[in-house]
């Protein structure tokens, strides 16, 4: 794994314009884990040189090979919200039912896998809790496998579990789901590309503006340093953000071990408005 | 401003389908509602190929300008809520059944706020389809995107419906918007 040693088997001279077809998975690990380190230690050598923290992933970002044609290459344009962009859909009970927040009860049985709960809260970038959203997550089953036409993957589907969820937050901004630990799964980007274990989310603010869909993790995992995805992030720190951490105050007696996951969403820029709310505020 | 950093995007990946996409998703009002409208088009990549694996969100005032603030966007049992999600289908189209959105300020150009995700595409992308009104056409926010301004612009089509196609890269390229570094500035 020492960052200078070449993968012999990559054909030099092709990195320009690499395959990016779903069915190739020639390249190496190796290699791919080198493009990783690169765009990381630039990252740290141009921090160390002043350059601005980076609290997101790159959008360009070539070791995760699907991104070549996908990524925009003019500069996102800076642009003050208007009115519609600093609210946000409304979504309420009529919208949720309780027992969507439970994956381990939409079948006749259990699903097989460790049962977990995961609870957080979710606040915006000033701290305060974005009350009565909806959050959605979506999973792979305890073998790794999506209930998904398109995942091909030769692990078993678990007839008891879909792997699909909705909650809205409460009044203090905190939501928390049931479920089974997913699988770490393989994908095509290179040759022996495993996901670490991960549940996606996808979460709304109080403005459009802080609209998100990210992926959680389990701490630990030795995938991290190996995943072009999760290391889309060149921010070590940033990275961390991502990693629920196992909460023993969450764990329950002979049932569940659970997890903490806290998500801030980016600034609120509504605070203005805060006064005028819309009067009819059946959003409560 | 606070200390708080956020939560950092991940892509949308392959398997959202049985996921994000709901029942009528694409309908925000019934067929036949009066001032209904079909807002379409192709989301495409770099080398101009149709993306069959993209998400997208749009969220717009009522036609009256107002911010509509009731529930009900999954449940589409008639209330018009002013959202809608939508994934495109195997040659990349999307579209919504929808009411065109009105100025939320007097005189301004009138837009849907749109949101893209995708496989391959690290985190979300916002921009915004412009209808075609006179106010679009001083938009000061259009008019200082120069050329680029066209993709962010909502082409009516024969048959009535409206047009607004994304391009993710390329000669094209979509208009992409960044409001954090907007409220850092
Ligand atoms: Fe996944």
């Amino acid at each position: 794994m020492s960052k200078a040693s070449e993968a012999p088997e990559t054909p030099s001279g092709t990195a320009e314009v690499p395959d990016t077809r779903l069915d190739r998975a020639a390249e190496s690990q190796e290699k791919i884990t080198g493009e990783i380190r690169a765009v990381e230690d630039a990252y740290r050598a141009g921090r160390e040189a002043g350059a601005p923290e980076e609290t997101g992933p790159r959008l360009d970002y070539p070791p995760y090979r699907s991104t070549l044609l996908r990524h925009p290459t003019k500069s996102l344009v800076h642009a003050d919200p208007e009115t519609i962009e600093l609210f946000s859909p409304v979504f309420g009970e009529r919208d949720v039912h309780p027992l969507e927040a439970d994956l381990t009860i939409q079948h006749n049985g259990e699903p097989i896998g460790e049962r977990i709960t995961v609870r957080g809260r979710v606040v915006d970038g000033d701290g305060r809790p974005v009350r009565r959203q909806l959050v959605e997550v979506w999973q792979a089953n305890a073998a790794g496998r999506y209930m998904h036409k398109r995942d091909q993957h030769p692990a078993p589907l678990d007839p008891n579990f879909t792997g699909v969820g909705r909650m809205l937050t409460d009044d203090d901004g905190w939501y928390e789901f049931q479920s089974v630990k997913p699988g770490p799964y393989p994908w095509k980007n290179h040759f022996k590309a495993w996901r670490p274990a991960h549940i996606h989310f996808s979460l709304f603010g109080r403005e459009f503006t802080q609209r998100v869909v990210t992926q959680m993790y389990f701490p630990g995992d030795p995938l991290f340093p190996l995943d072009p995805i999760f290391q889309t992030i060149p921010d070590a720190a940033a990275r961390e953000r991502l990693i629920a951490t196992y909460d023993h105050d969450i764990t329950t007696h002979e049932w569940a071990t659970g997890y903490r996951w806290d998500i801030v969403l980016t600034g609120s820029r509504r605070t203005v408005f805060e006064q005028d709310r819309p009067e009819e505020g059946d959003d409560e | 401003m606070s200390d708080l950093r956020p939560t950092p995007g991940q892509t949308v990946g392959p398997f959202f389908g049985y996921a994000l996409p709901f029942e009528r998703g694409p309908e925000l009002v019934e067929p036949g509602t009066p001032g209904a409208i079909r807002l379409h088009g192709v989301v495409r990549d770099g080398a101009g190929t149709p993306i069959p694996d993209a998400v997208i969100e749009i969220w717009g005032a009522a036609p009256d300008g107002s911010v509509v603030q009731r529930s009900g966007g999954l449940l589409r049992d008639g209330t018009f809520t002013g959202w809608g999600r939508a994934e495109t289908d195997a040659e990349g189209n999307y579209w919504f059944r929808t009411l065109e959105p009105g100025a939320t300020a007097e005189g301004g150009a009138p837009f849907f706020a749109v949101v893209v995700f995708a496989r391959g595409l690290p985190d979300r992308l916002f921009t915004r389809a412009y209808l075609p009104t006179p106010a679009r056409e001083t938009d000061p926010f259009l008019s200082g995107l120069g050329e680029r301004r066209r993709t962010l612009e909502v082409q009516r089509e024969p048959d009535g419906s409206l047009r607004f196609d994304i391009r993710l890269q390329g000669e094209d390229e979509t208009v992409f918007l960044d409001f954090v570094e907007a409220a850092r500035a």
